[in-house]
């Protein structure tokens, strides 16, 4: 359902997966060893497809956001963007981050033209595209607006607008809620649907928060902890159009309370691990 | 808004009559001769003699000598600075070498050096300058320093993510970022810069207000000789708003 004044992307012409992700694996060397972040993590993301990867804190789920996103390099596997392996920070991922993200020192409009200006479009183009996904994002009146002056849900509306202006194939976001509260998220949420649903944009969100990914995504990708894996995609069979008015119905709770019994079993190996390691350094300070 | 404005008002009232009270109480002080009029003018002749060097001294011309120094050393100062900042910030080796040296060199009189640097350039304005310009550097180099290190890693992942070059990522995100906290070191190197340019001409007796001040001591022209120190005050004034205003221009948020 694209509105009126739809950008002028062209939508996908070959109907393959627009992002595939092969055997993907991650090791890190650390003072305590080597360890395992990412291990042998394989999907792909249909063109128009939003997808969430939801795992417990330490499954590697940033790790797996810093490959694709080009970020991170020395693992095994591939990460392909339509026909194209992908080495580095590609032109088709456009990258949302959890932090704060927005340039202090340049105006809502200067901000959201960032990438346009990096690309050469000409001053008067770049500000009308800008303004564009301004509006969009629904920050319609703040392009003079300098970030300092804006709330913490607006400012990540700039970055995610940032992002969009550059129309990338792919939207790769990081938790970029996480900083939110709990209403400004769901509100938030309806905002990136109504995008999302407007541009047909192929989504990949990294988080934690089980509502948000059941809120948001067509499928659910959870992972296990350390090393993380896959350990089951669920399909989330809510009607679109959607807002956040899913969350009180029984098929929400009935998704939500599945992800949940999958997670809690890593996400409390998690915190044992956590926590061993943590009485193991006290025992150590204390009884050296 | 209307009430910060106000509140503004008010602070510039209590600050100006702050100091016409503490004016006040010296000039009664000292005419009461609790303080000896001998060591300190009272303020009001220190006052009147502005007139009088203005008219006597040439003062305009001594005015524009130091401001002209001043001028040339914030022009090293700043292009010299930053560009030491950058290179240490761009190599590891570099700064882990240097870095507590520079931050010594922000320690050290440098305007004792002052016969060394006359041996080299001679008893010139380009003494006074190169001391200035010295002592002025150390600031600026630290603090570029400390702003491009300070640049937050979620802004420079941002611009790599767009796929900037080396060269964008600097001019585009990481100069930016910094530009505050450089500002902070150009504020102190000009001051510092200004402090030695007025030492070393007082030190030499040559050029402007700093051998001013030097002859009306001599002279022992107490009242002159403050009113010429205000001149001073005046130029660093300048150069405080003029530093001010160009990080306003080049940073509006």
């Amino acid at each position: 359902m694209r509105n009126g004044h739809a950008v002028p992307s062209s939508p996908p012409i070959d109907d393959g997966p627009a992002l595939r992700v092969e055997r993907v694996a991650k090791r890190f060397e650390t003072v305590e060893g080597a360890f395992v972040a990412v291990d042998e993590v394989s999907f792909s993301v249909r063109a128009g497809e939003f997808l969430a990867v939801i795992g417990p804190s330490g499954c590697g789920k940033s790790t797996l956001f810093n490959i694709i996103g080009g970020l991170l390099g020395e693992y095994d596997g591939r990460v392909c963007v339509g026909s194209t392996v992908i080495s580095g920070p590609h032109p088709s991922i456009g990258m949302v981050f959890q932090e704060e993200s927005t340039f202090p020192w340049r105006n809502v409009e200067d901000n959201v033209a960032f990438p346009l200006e990096i690309g050469g479009v000409p001053k008067a183009e770049r500000l009308g595209r800008a303004r564009h996904f301004i509006e969009l994002v629904g920050l319609s009146g703040f392009e003079r607006t300098y970030p300092a002056e804006l709330s913490g849900g607006m400012r990540q509306r700039v970055a995610i607008a940032r992002t969009l202006v550059a129309e990338p194939r792919i939207l790769l976001m990081d938790e970029p809620f996480a900083a939110l509260d709990e209403q400004t998220r769901l509100l938030l949420g309806d905002k990136v649907l109504q995008i999302q649903q407007a541009l047909a944009q192929t989504t990949l969100l990294i988080t934690h928060n089980i509502t948000e990914a059941v809120q948001l995504a067509d499928r659910v990708l959870v992972m296990t902890y350390r090393p993380g894996r896959i350990k089951r995609i669920v399909d989330i069979d809510l009607p679109r159009p959607r807002s956040s008015d899913v969350v009180g119905s029984d098929a929400f709770g009935r998704y939500v309370a599945a992800i949940w019994s999958d997670l809690r079993e890593e996400a409390s190996r998690g915190i044992r691990d956590d926590e061993s390691a943590r009485r193991h350094t006290a025992a150590a300070r204390h009884h050296p | 808004m209307r009430r910060r404005a106000r509140l503004g008002v008010a602070a510039a009232i209590v600050g100006a009559s702050t100091l016409a009270i503490v004016l006040l109480v010296l000039e009664v002080l000292i005419r009461a001769s609790i303080i000896n009029p001998f060591i300190v003018p009272p303020p009001s002749a220190v006052a009147a003699a502005i007139p009088r060097i203005v008219a006597e001294e040439n003062l305009a011309h001594r005015f524009w000598q130091t401001t002209q120094e001043a001028i040339f050393a914030s022009i090293l100062v700043t292009t010299v600075g930053i560009a030491c900042g950058v290179a240490l910030q761009r190599f590891r080796r570099l700064r882990l070498a240097t870095e507590t040296w520079v931050a010594a060199l922000a320690a050290a009189p440098i305007v004792l050096m002052y016969p060394l640097f006359l041996v080299i350039f001679g008893r010139s304005a380009t003494t006074i300058v190169m001391i200035g310009f010295v002592a002025g550097l150390p600031p600026v180099v630290l603090k570029t320093l400390e702003g491009l290190q300070g640049t937050r890693a979620v802004l420079v992942r941002v611009g790599r993510s767009f796929r900037l070059t080396q060269g964008q990522l600097f001019r585009k995100i990481l100069l930016p970022a910094a530009l505050p906290t450089i500002f902070v070191g150009l504020r102190l190197g000009l001051i510092f810069a200004l402090i030695n340019i007025v030492g070393v001409e007082f030190l030499i007796n040559f050029g402007g207000l700093g051998q001013l001040i030097n002859e009306l001591a001599e002279r022992y022209d107490l009242p002159g000789t403050y009113a010429a120190i205000l001149f001073v005050v005046l130029v660093s004034v300048l150069f405080f708003v003029l530093a001010e205003r160009v990080e306003r221009w080049l940073r509006p948020a």
